[in-house]
């Protein structure tokens, strides 16, 4: 039978019994940070690694587990071997997920059907994502990794022996910046991971560091010092067009960019006042983003949807993960940690949670406050610096 | 509800019909990842080749305190034991050399004096407490401080590079504040050029 025709006769099937907005809510309406319910699905019929990678998967994007009688969704099927795997509405009986796996691992199959699961509800799955992190291998060094989202399968990409910060994902693409300390600086590295090629994006005088892509790939917002001052400084993919956009000898550090484009947010100090601001990547005055209620943000990350900003609030002591209304407003703080990275669906963020003198990833659903560490990482003593691949 | 029974078949027909493509589904707006993530770490390669690719910023200072190429003295030798009793130290959070300070970079800038053929690199450090990039900046402000004084005491600017080091590599390891006390500090490197 020709699939395609039967993918559309079952979607056109669908669009007939769905009935219209009822609570496919997982991505619209207004999300209230850390204050969201849980969307409840039941879980009957999977076992072992493949209950426990969906029940994973789906909590970290914001569902919660109940029995039969209170769920919104079942979801029910096999894994004897492949996974088979259902996902129906309890309200409206609509199948929204009937599919069978093949392929890869059974690990790899259950991302896939949770992805499908939130695809249906018209969210964007991120159970096959990957992020890439700072890890440390030894004292006083460590490399590069890249990992599934939930920290499985990790690899370091670097084999440098040295110090290394600050990963940072080239949207849509298999390629990262970083700085590397290899050349005796603190240097900006490019990295295509498909063939491992490697160049140095920016060696200045000083510090080159901080790397954020732009959202499509053409520009490198970072920090520099080469001219006497750490400052934020704008240059094109190929080496080109380096561009200051901050004059000041205070502090700018951690850059990150608006989704369309347009504007590079940092951390900065400026007449004695902390605060996150945001310039035009053509220059001129940098704007105050408000962060009522929290003094001292740092690490900001805008959401791929434009609409919030997370970061870390940094006491003298302790550190929070908060997040903000990109247009600013007042800062909702939501778990501790640092370094906050959004998954492509704006709610699901990756974090550094501080354990004594080291770091372990965590994942947090921003809407519903959902927390799970991400599995430890073999070969490293402590993970940092996430960045989640868009 | 005959209809939804149809739904049901058809659910079961498509089972039987996507099992084999299911999972190479790509997911809309996302980074797709090709079937070369999965294998080995060694099959996307240790990033190997990296070249002396440096880009030149001979045009792009333009104030006199800026910052030598890193590869200017990229091949002078590095002793960082003559200056080890001078380590400056810093309050927390900041990149200001105290008075109390001043009269150790006053030693090291009088020794570059007297030795003109020698350079300077200053490390800056900083204790654990600040986010990693933060202090990442941090640590240049306060190698950027050290250097302005040393300039302020009639030191040439070109003579002397800066390297930050964040909190990736503390002086003391401990957890309280004497460790920080310890590890939010600036270092002097002397570089010695080839003979």
């Amino acid at each position: 039978m020709n699939r395609k025709a039967l993918i559309g006769l079952f979607s056109l099937l669908l669009a007939v019994f769905t009935t219209p907005a009822q609570q496919e809510i997982i991505i619209s309406g207004v999300i209230d940070p850390g204050n969201t319910k849980p969307i409840w699905v039941s879980v009957n019929g999977l076992t072992g690694e493949a209950a426990q990678v969906l029940q994973f998967d789906l909590y970290v994007q914001g569902f919660g587990f109940t029995n039969a009688e209170g769920a919104q969704y079942l979801i029910s099927g096999s894994n004897n071997g492949n996974l088979q795997a259902r996902a129906a509405d309890r309200f409206n009986k609509n199948t929204l997920v009937a599919k069978a796996y093949s392929g890869a691992s059974l690990r790899r199959q259950v991302h896939a059907f949770a992805d499908d699961f939130v695809k249906a509800l018209h969210g964007v799955g991120v159970a096959q994502t990957k992020i890439a992190f700072k890890g440390e291998t030894g004292p006083r060094s460590g490399e590069i990794f890249i990992a599934d989202f939930d920290g499985h399968n990790p690899q370091p990409v670097t084999q440098d022996n040295t110090i290394v910060a600050a990963p940072c994902w080239v949207p849509h693409r298999l390629a990262l910046y970083y700085t590397s300390y290899k050349l005796n600086n603190p240097d900006i590295f490019y990295h295509d991971l498909s063939s491992g090629a490697r160049k140095t994006f920016a060696r200045y005088g000083g510090a080159n560091i901080s790397p954020a892509v732009s959202p499509d790939g053409s520009k490198i917002a970072m920090i520099l010092s080469k001219d006497g001052w750490t400052d934020l400084y704008v240059q094109n993919a190929d080496g080109s067009g380096l561009k200051r956009l901050t004059k000041s000898p205070q502090d700018e550090s951690s850059p990150c960019w608006s989704p369309d484009g347009k504007w590079i947010c940092f951390a900065s100090k400026d007449r004695e006042r902390r605060a996150l601001r945001k310039v035009s990547v053509n220059g001129g005055e940098a704007q105050i983003i408000q962060t009522g209620g929290a003094p001292s943000p740092t690490e900001p990350d805008w959401s791929p949807d434009g609409q919030w900003i997370a970061f870390t609030v940094q006491y003298r002591d302790s550190f929070q993960i908060c997040v903000v209304p990109a247009k600013g407003g007042t800062a909702k703080p939501l778990v501790e940690g640092e370094d906050p990275s959004w998954a492509p669906n704006s709610r699901t963020l990756v974090y550094g949670r501080r354990q004594g003198g080291r770091y372990t990833l965590a994942l947090l659903d921003m809407p519903t406050k959902q927390v799970k560490d991400v599995s430890r990482i073999s070969g490293s003593n402590s993970q940092s610096q996430p960045s989640w691949a868009k | 509800m005959k209809l939804s029974k149809f739904a049901s078949l058809l659910a079961i027909a498509l089972v039987l019909s996507v099992a084999t493509s299911a999972c190479r589904k790509k997911v809309g707006m996302v980074t797709p990842l090709p079937g070369s993530m999965t294998k080995n770490p060694s099959d996307i390669g240790p990033g190997k080749g990296l070249g002396e690719t440096g880009l030149s910023d001979t045009n792009l200072s333009n104030t006199p305190f800026g910052l030598e190429s890193p590869d200017k003295y990229a091949n002078y030798t590095k002793d960082a034991e003559i200056f080890k009793q001078d380590t400056i130290y810093f309050a927390f959070d900041s990149s200001v050399v105290r008075p109390a300070e001043k009269s150790k970079a006053a030693k090291v800038a009088d020794y570059l004096k007297g030795n003109a053929s020698n350079a300077l690199e200053v490390d800056g450090h900083c204790d654990e407490r600040g986010t990693e990039e933060y202090n990442r900046a941090l640590g240049e402000r306060r190698a950027l401080a050290v250097r302005e004084e040393l300039v302020r005491l009639g030191v040439d600017a070109s003579r002397v590079v800066t390297k930050t080091f964040g909190k990736d590599m503390p002086a003391d390891t401990g957890h309280n504040e004497a460790a920080w006390a310890k590890n939010r500090r600036g270092e002097f490197i002397l570089l010695t050029p080839p003979k």
